[in-house]
């Protein structure tokens, strides 16, 4: 009985208002790629939705349930959620069927952020792979945002095959300025694909950035952060100034459920967003 | 004419490598230009030479039938490609198409192949270097092997 009261105490005290979902109504579900979605979702009351880069909502298709997924909108744009998803489970099915003016719950943001922030004065580069690309665009939004305040901005991204390339007009866009680096790779070519084939860490030992002056963020498989962590170690960027987001199963989004739970970790709570210091010796612990 | 020892000398692939080893390549070197499309070598030739990517992009390709040249992948400025010279029977395992105008220095398999006969100190500097291209492309390819971005993942 005091277990209880103690997590009713610690539901009232720091996340009432992030426990009940606010409705909101579907302005545009579109396809990105075979198997990918982005949906983009305003309140019904009208109000904002204040996030920041690399926080994540949980989305309620009534009836069916409850997923967490990344915010991959406009951070200046807190009017309007918008998330990029896969469809690999029956929330996420049911969501694809949804059309515009249907209504979703919202209850977030949840989660730590991209260090946008401390990254300042900085070189900064973004390492992506797959749908990973999602979490990391209000990042380059912010960076872009406020380009003179970082030194070299870097993309790498890679991805199964040139279909599957997500926000494939807008790379185009950030890859025509001249002060933003994009390269994109592929791990299978296929006819007229002109670009890189190779995984995406092979694009690290080449990219123009100053490794003791670099803060690294990266999102994707957990199989691509660990070898995207040692090629930047090799490349010598500091342990400490490299970043990754952790997925694991998100249920509360408060750290009470324990569902998400990596060692002493919430990732709900205290991630998804961790500096690999932090995170190195749970990141290799096959039980974990 | 102005030598190719400073762009050798500088390569990270050659870093730290003994002053005369850089001439006794230089003597085996040739500056070499591919425009885009062309093909540099085709599966079965005999592997004669390998590649300082200075500028452009080389695609390596396995031939299929019915799908053509399938890209393995890909290489660029900054790049070491081919190590087939290196060890018998010296024939190309791909087909090497360059995707965009590329400049290269070409090194001379065979040339190279004899001066590390006589000289065993360059040959194991030539070997360990190769070596650690060999397990880097090795990697490489595991990892495109796991296919990652796939659902199971």
């Amino acid at each position: 009985m005091e277990k209880t009261t103690n997590i009713t105490a610690a539901v009232d005290s720091e996340s009432c208002g992030t426990m009940v979902p606010r409705p909101f109504i579907i302005e545009k579900i579109r396809k990105n790629t075979a198997d990918t979605f982005t949906i983009e979702l305003k309140a019904v009351d009208g109000g904002d939705l204040k996030f920041l880069p690399g926080q994540f909502n949980m989305l309620y298709v009534y009836g069916v349930g409850e997923i967490p997924i990344s915010i991959s909108g406009d951070p200046a744009r807190p009017n309007t959620q918008v998330h990029t998803t896969r469809v690999v489970g029956n929330v996420t099915r049911a969501l694809r069927r949804l059309e515009a003016g249907d209504t979703v719950g919202v209850r977030g943001p949840f989660g730590t952020a991209w260090p946008i922030k401390e990254a300042e004065g900085n070189d900064i580069i973004l390492i992506a792979g797959g749908i990973g690309l999602a979490p990391l665009r209000p990042a380059i939004y912010h960076i872009l945002e406020k380009r003179r305040k970082y030194g070299k901005a870097i993309l790498l991204y890679g991805t199964r095959t040139p279909a599957d390339i997500l926000y494939i007009k807008q790379l185009e866009q950030w890859r025509s300025r001249f002060d933003f680096e994009v390269d994109v790779t592929v791990d299978r070519d296929v006819e007229g694909w002109a670009g890189f084939v190779g995984v995406v860490t092979t694009l690290i030992p080449k990219a123009p950035f100053d490794p003791l002056n670099t803060i690294a963020l990266t999102c994707g498989p957990e199989v691509m952060m660990r070898f995207t962590v040692m090629a930047l170690q090799q490349r010598g960027v500091p342990t400490r100034n490299i970043y990754v987001s952790m997925e694991r199963n998100m249920k509360c989004g408060a750290g009470l459920c324990g569902h998400c739970q990596m060692g002493p970790k919430f990732v709900c709570k205290d991630g998804p967003v961790f500096t690999y210091e932090s995170l190195k010796d749970l990141f290799n612990k096959r039980e974990i | 004419m102005q030598s190719l020892e400073p762009y050798l000398a500088e390569h990270p692939f050659l870093k730290g490598m003994d002053r005369r080893h850089i001439e006794l390549l230089v003597g085996c070197a040739s500056n070499v230009r591919f425009d885009e499309g062309q093909y540099i070598f085709r599966e079965g030739d005999e592997s004669n030479q390998f590649y300082f990517i200075r500028h452009g992009k080389l695609a390596l390709e396995i031939f299929c039938p019915h799908k053509g040249g399938i890209v393995v992948h890909t290489r660029t400025a900054g790049d070491v490609l081919g190590w087939s010279w290196l060890l018998p029977p010296h024939l190309r395992h791909f087909d090497c198409r360059a995707v965009d105008l590329t400049r290269a220095i070409a090194l001379d398999g065979t040339c190279l192949r004899e001066k590390c006969e006589q000289d065993h100190e360059l040959g194991y500097e030539i070997m360990r270097r190769f070596a650690h291209l060999m397990e880097s492309e090795l990697l490489e390819l595991r990892l495109q092997l796991l296919d990652i971005y796939g659902k199971n993942h």
